[in-house]
């Protein structure tokens, strides 16, 4: 039973392998969005693990995938290219700084991890929200990462196999820790912290490996972006960066991980889409304005969804049982 | 006990033994639940001792108190509302877990052959309190009884020597008391616990204790068997009012 996680992990990442082999054959713009997807799956399964499934309120994500975005760019810069190696070595050293940049962002989730056990709801989210924008200030204001310039010149390395195979990973060590006994202290840390408590589950210890296993995540969904736009800068990890993650998981649904991943999708596309219905002939004449205003029409879109569903695409309560 | 300039737990001691099913009763506001909070960790006392199998307990987070083998249900019920019965159960057996997050993030054969233990256990329990049935639903579709009867379930699966139960027989009806003491009994007996009972309910107390200690603006009162404590002029006094024949 426990057999089956394992193989469905494998055989998506040799699917994503298969397929990247035809990434060279779709247009760059597709390309992009479909990389972004991937990102964004990453960013939102593994901020669904500290939101939804543990409960805590982080609007700090973004600030996460910074840690790892500007650890792994850094680490590349310094030591990946100067030696003339080979693909396999580069390929190599890239993992490898994507893996730093998850660590050290790890570390910063520790480090948010701590005030977490003090402080709950709308005063975890203004600390974390706080924490994204010292992040920000640290980046604007060093200038080994290139400060307000931004930093640039990583070799494109991220492509569909990495950004898949680690969101597939992603998911997979979510959805592991969640349906495990080990990981029902996640959600009982939700429930009822006290009964929790009283029912032998260390809530420390849950709530900051919650933050350090999303944040892990975060960073190295920074990394992969970091080596694919080839060009970061500090006000593309700024709060509205976080705000866009905690709505794909308040949209798919607190603790949903298929609904949070379907919701990624969604909102990764739907902007996008927007974009180009300006070329749709059928569209009538005072339609047109649409697409100067589409952030508008997004946000409206998001309202409509909110009213008509507001316990998410997929609620919270998909809760699969293991058969016994 | 001090909360501030309130005196609350004064002057209270009291042990229960190996064993044995002890009641703890007072009017409202006697400070009952507030000692299952001292001897839980949930509050830390300013001043006295709180000592299990010897040893003592204070400044010990709760979860830690529940490790040593104390469990408790809660007065108000606090059922883990968005899981199953089952996994209401199995987030009790969290802290018996002989492996950490490696085994779950890897599910090799040890993974498995602990989930499949802790699977039979849950079902063994939930088989003894009759909850077979209800094992996959939402814990809040349950009536109230049996919401209660899972906390206790849910308490069972720590693997306690020492159970407290906070006003277990709260909202129910005389039906559900009469299977509820039972229920007590039957569980005191099966896994050999020492039972500490909070209750108002005087025929469910007097029925199935074997001592009892009347706690009244946190100190004791009296304490005996449910016969002396039925006679003592003090209980009557501040608990049972004028109403001698209760």
């Amino acid at each position: 039973m426990s057999g089956r996680p394992k193989v469905l992990l494998l055989v998506t990442l040799v699917a994503c392998a298969v397929l990247s082999s035809f990434s060279g054959k779709i247009s760059p713009y597709y390309y992009d969005v479909i990389i972004g997807i991937g990102i964004n799956i990453i960013l939102a399964a593994s901020l669904n693990l500290i939101n939804g499934y543990t409960g805590q309120f982080s609007l700090g994500h973004a600030g996460f995938m910074a840690v790892g975005a500007y650890s792994s760019a850094w680490l590349s810069l310094t030591f990946g290219y100067s030696f003339g190696l080979g693909t396999f070595a580069t390929t190599s050293t890239y993992f490898l700084a994507l893996v730093a940049g998850g660590l050290m962002a790890a570390l910063a989730g520790l480090a948010v991890g701590i005030p977490s056990l003090r402080l709950r709801g709308d005063y975890l989210a203004i600390v974390t929200l706080g924490f994204n924008e010292i992040i920000k200030g640290i980046i604007q204001n060093a200038e080994p990462l290139g400060a307000q310039r931004g930093l640039g010149g990583m070799v494109q390395h991220t492509n569909f196999f990495w950004t898949f195979a680690f969101a597939a990973l992603t998911v997979y060590v979510v959805l592991s820790l969640v349906h495990s006994t080990y990981g029902s202290g996640f959600l009982a840390v939700r429930d009822d912290e006290i009964a929790a408590e009283a029912m032998g589950i260390n809530t420390t210890k849950y709530k900051v490996l919650a933050f350090v296993v999303g944040a892990f995540f975060a960073g190295v969904a920074g990394g992969l972006y970091a080596h694919f736009k080839q060009f970061i800068h500090p006000e593309g990890f700024n709060f509205l960066r976080s705000f866009d993650i905690v709505v794909m998981v308040i949209l798919g649904g607190m603790g949903s991980t298929a609904g949070v991943c379907l919701a990624a999708v969604l909102l990764t596309i739907l902007p996008e889409w927007l974009r180009m219905v300006d070329d749709y002939p059928w569209l009538p004449e005072w339609l047109r304005p649409i697409t100067e205003n589409r952030m508008i029409l997004y946000s409206l879109l998001l309202i409509i969804l909110m009213l008509t569903r507001p316990q998410g695409l997929f609620g919270t309560e998909n809760f699969r049982r293991r058969p016994a | 006990m001090q909360f501030g300039g309130l005196r609350c737990i004064s002057d209270f001691s009291f042990s229960v033994e190996d064993g044995q099913l002890v009641g703890l009763i007072g009017p409202n506001g006697a400070g009952k639940t507030t000692v299952f909070n001292l001897i839980t960790g949930v509050y830390r006392p300013t001043a006295g001792k709180i000592a299990f199998a010897g040893k003592s307990v204070i400044g010990h987070r709760p979860y830690r108190i529940t490790a040593r083998g104390i469990a408790r249900t809660f007065q108000n019920i606090r059922l883990f509302s968005s899981l199953s019965v089952f996994d209401n159960v199995r987030a009790a057996c969290n802290m018996h877990l002989r492996h950490g997050i490696s085994h779950a993030l890897l599910r090799g054969t040890g993974f498995d052959r602990e989930e499949r233990e802790i699977d039979s256990r849950i079902v063994e329990l939930l088989e003894i309190f009759g909850l077979t049935a209800e094992r996959d639903s939402s814990c809040r579709a349950l009536p109230y009884g049996d919401q209660r009867r899972l906390e206790i379930v849910r308490a069972l699966a720590t693997r306690p020597k020492l159970l407290l139960l906070d006003e277990p027989a709260a909202g129910m009806n005389p039906t559900e008391k009469i299977e509820l003491m039972k229920l007590i009994r039957f569980t005191q007996e099966k896994f050999g616990l020492a039972v500490l009972l909070v209750e108002h309910d005087m025929k469910v107390v007097m029925g199935i204790c074997q001592r009892i200690a009347v706690l009244d603006y946190g100190k004791k009162i009296a304490e005996g068997t449910a016969d002396e404590i039925q006679h003592d002029s003090k209980v009557i006094a501040a608990y049972l009012g004028k109403q001698t024949h209760a």
